[in-house]
């Protein structure tokens, strides 16, 4: 499935949720839970995303020029997000990868419960999924 | 005391805590971040700018001169508030950082030389150690820090131990942000009259919450924020005793601040234009006369009464929470509680509420070093105000237990 689709599949998850803040932190939390549990190994501060406010950590592997993503937050709400950043962006090509426009983010409403500080720790995980991806793009 | 105080009259003057966050009720646990604002400072900005908007001090016409002498009148109500001796000794800014800048570069600048040494505590908001250390470094000053205990008290023999002929300036917060601790100031000040050491005071968590007299505490300078105290945001104040302030160079160069100006030499203004360059923040500083009115006419001592009584009801309960953790557990302390759970991270913690519509904090508040104290890197902040109520309380802690359980 491609990045577009797979985000819409998520948009149409939160659509029942009609935007009620609460209800969506729970399902986003779940959501977190449900996350491959990481790798301690790989729980380096080479692994850990800066600009985040909470802790974070992606590791990957690739497997025929696809990328396969592991993470892991120390917060739940982040955690869930991250998950769902992994969901669009794992066993994409590096091209997909970058050239993906996020739109989930807004047409969920999770935007909303980002905040704008909190909207560069999105970003920066934005940034390091495609950072991956380009360094790796011609190896 | 808590059955008299009329917490229901009071929190009708606030029209923002009627609002809904999130479908549910505001409750308002944020207040050492800032204060809400009653009706009659909201109405007297708009009054401002509907009926007198005008530049003060240089206008003749009728605008100009009512709205000097509103302005100057809210000069004398903070000077009354804090009891200085005179108007002169109140300068307006910004707020309480801007304060401390102002102090930090001007009396540094004027009275200090390589090898002085300034002291501050291990508890201050960075507004109290970034000026320092940026002046320290431009100047060749050695910044020291008072420890303090693991209840978040200051270290009084610690201090004593820091002095010497050569400290010149101590910087220490009144109220700390972060644990709420109340610093023995008065004692304080008294050791570092043992040496030629000026004293500063960050005020900017007291002064809504308890009583303050310079000329009592014998500081040298104190400075806070209205916004803290229920007054308008961008407007703080700078006290400093008359024959200190009359001695320091200005800090900001501008109109109002000078006598005379020509191209060889630009001779300045008294006291307390002299540090008051360009236009200030005229509307907000009216408002500020109607916070402090505000205040008065409910009676400070009859607030922090009330404050107290709520804060140790506030303490009882978040003790009884299981996995909960107060930082900061000095005995002299306002309603400022900063707490971790074992189970839930304080971001999602803050978030959670806020889904349940009660504002509190989350993370280092400002105090980044102080965390690392106590090896944190942040936690969740509840901080109390008069307006706030034991129904809020309650039901803050059943929300909190309902995360905790899920």
């Amino acid at each position: 499935m491609n990045t577009e689709s797979i985000q819409n599949e998520i948009v149409d998850d939160f659509s029942v949720l009609d935007n009620d803040f609460e209800m969506t932190l729970n399902y986003l939390m779940e959501i977190g839970e449900q996350l491959e549990a990481y790798n301690e190994e790989n729980r380096l501060d080479e692994n850990l995303i800066k600009g985040c406010q909470s802790k974070v950590w992606l590791s990957y592997k690739i497997k025929d020029n696809k990328f396969f993503f592991t993470g892991d937050s120390n917060t739940a709400i982040t955690k869930g997000l991250l998950s769902l950043l992994i969901k669009v962006f794992s066993g994409q090509s590096a091209d997909d990868i970058l050239n993906t426009k996020l739109f989930f983010i807004n047409d969920t409403g999770l935007c909303r419960f980002i905040g704008t500080q909190r909207s560069n720790g999105l970003e920066a995980m934005e940034n390091k999924f495609k950072i991956i991806a380009l360094s790796n793009k011609n190896g | 005391m808590m059955n008299s105080f009329p917490v229901d009259i009071i929190r009708k003057d606030f029209p923002i805590l009627n609002k809904k966050v999130n479908n549910n009720k505001l409750v308002y646990f944020d207040n050492a971040a800032t204060t809400q604002k009653p009706n009659i400072v909201i109405d007297s900005l708009s009054n401002y700018y509907r009926n007198y908007n005008s530049n003060i001090h240089r206008g003749v016409h009728t605008l100009a001169e009512k709205a000097t002498q509103e302005f100057e009148e809210t000069r004398s109500f903070v000077k009354d508030f804090i009891n200085a001796k005179s108007e002169n000794e109140i300068i307006f800014t910004r707020g309480a950082t801007e304060g401390i800048n102002l102090i930090s570069s001007s009396y540094c600048r004027g009275f200090l030389k390589k090898g002085d040494e300034i002291i501050i505590s291990e508890m201050e908001h960075h507004s109290n150690i970034v000026p320092w250390q940026m002046i320290s470094k431009e100047m060749g000053l050695k910044l020291k820090t008072i420890s303090i205990t693991k209840s978040g008290e200051i270290d009084l023999n610690n201090l004593k131990s820091l002095l010497n002929n050569k400290t010149k300036f101590l910087s220490i917060v009144f109220i700390s942000n972060t644990l709420g601790t109340i610093n023995p100031i008065k004692k304080i000040i008294k050791i570092c009259r043992n040496y030629d050491i000026k004293c500063l005071i960050d005020g900017a968590q007291a002064s809504a919450h308890t009583i303050v007299d310079v000329q009592e505490l014998d500081c040298d300078f104190y400075v806070f924020s209205a916004h803290k105290m229920y007054g308008p945001t961008g407007v703080g104040v700078v006290y400093g005793k008359e024959n200190i302030l009359e001695k320091m160079p200005p800090y900001m160069g501008g109109g109002e601040m000078i006598k005379d100006v020509s191209f060889k030499e630009t001779s300045f203004n008294k006291l307390p234009y002299k540090f008051e360059a360009g236009t200030p923040n005229i509307g907000d500083v009216i408002g500020f006369k109607e916070s402090i009115n505000y205040i008065n006419n409910i009676g400070r001592d009859i607030i922090e009464d009330y404050e107290n009584t709520l804060r140790d009801y506030t303490k009882n309960k978040l003790q009884k929470v299981d996995g909960l953790n107060i930082v900061g557990t000095a005995n002299n302390k306002i309603g400022i509680f900063s707490f971790t759970i074992d189970k839930v991270h304080y971001f999602d913690l803050g978030l959670l509420l806020d889904a349940k519509g009660i504002a509190i904090r989350t993370g280092h508040h400002c105090t980044q070093p102080l965390m690392e104290k106590y090896h944190l890197d942040g936690t969740a902040r509840l901080s109390l105000a008069l307006y706030n109520t034991k129904d809020e309380v309650d039901y803050f802690i059943e929300s909190l237990n309902k995360i905790i359980s899920k």
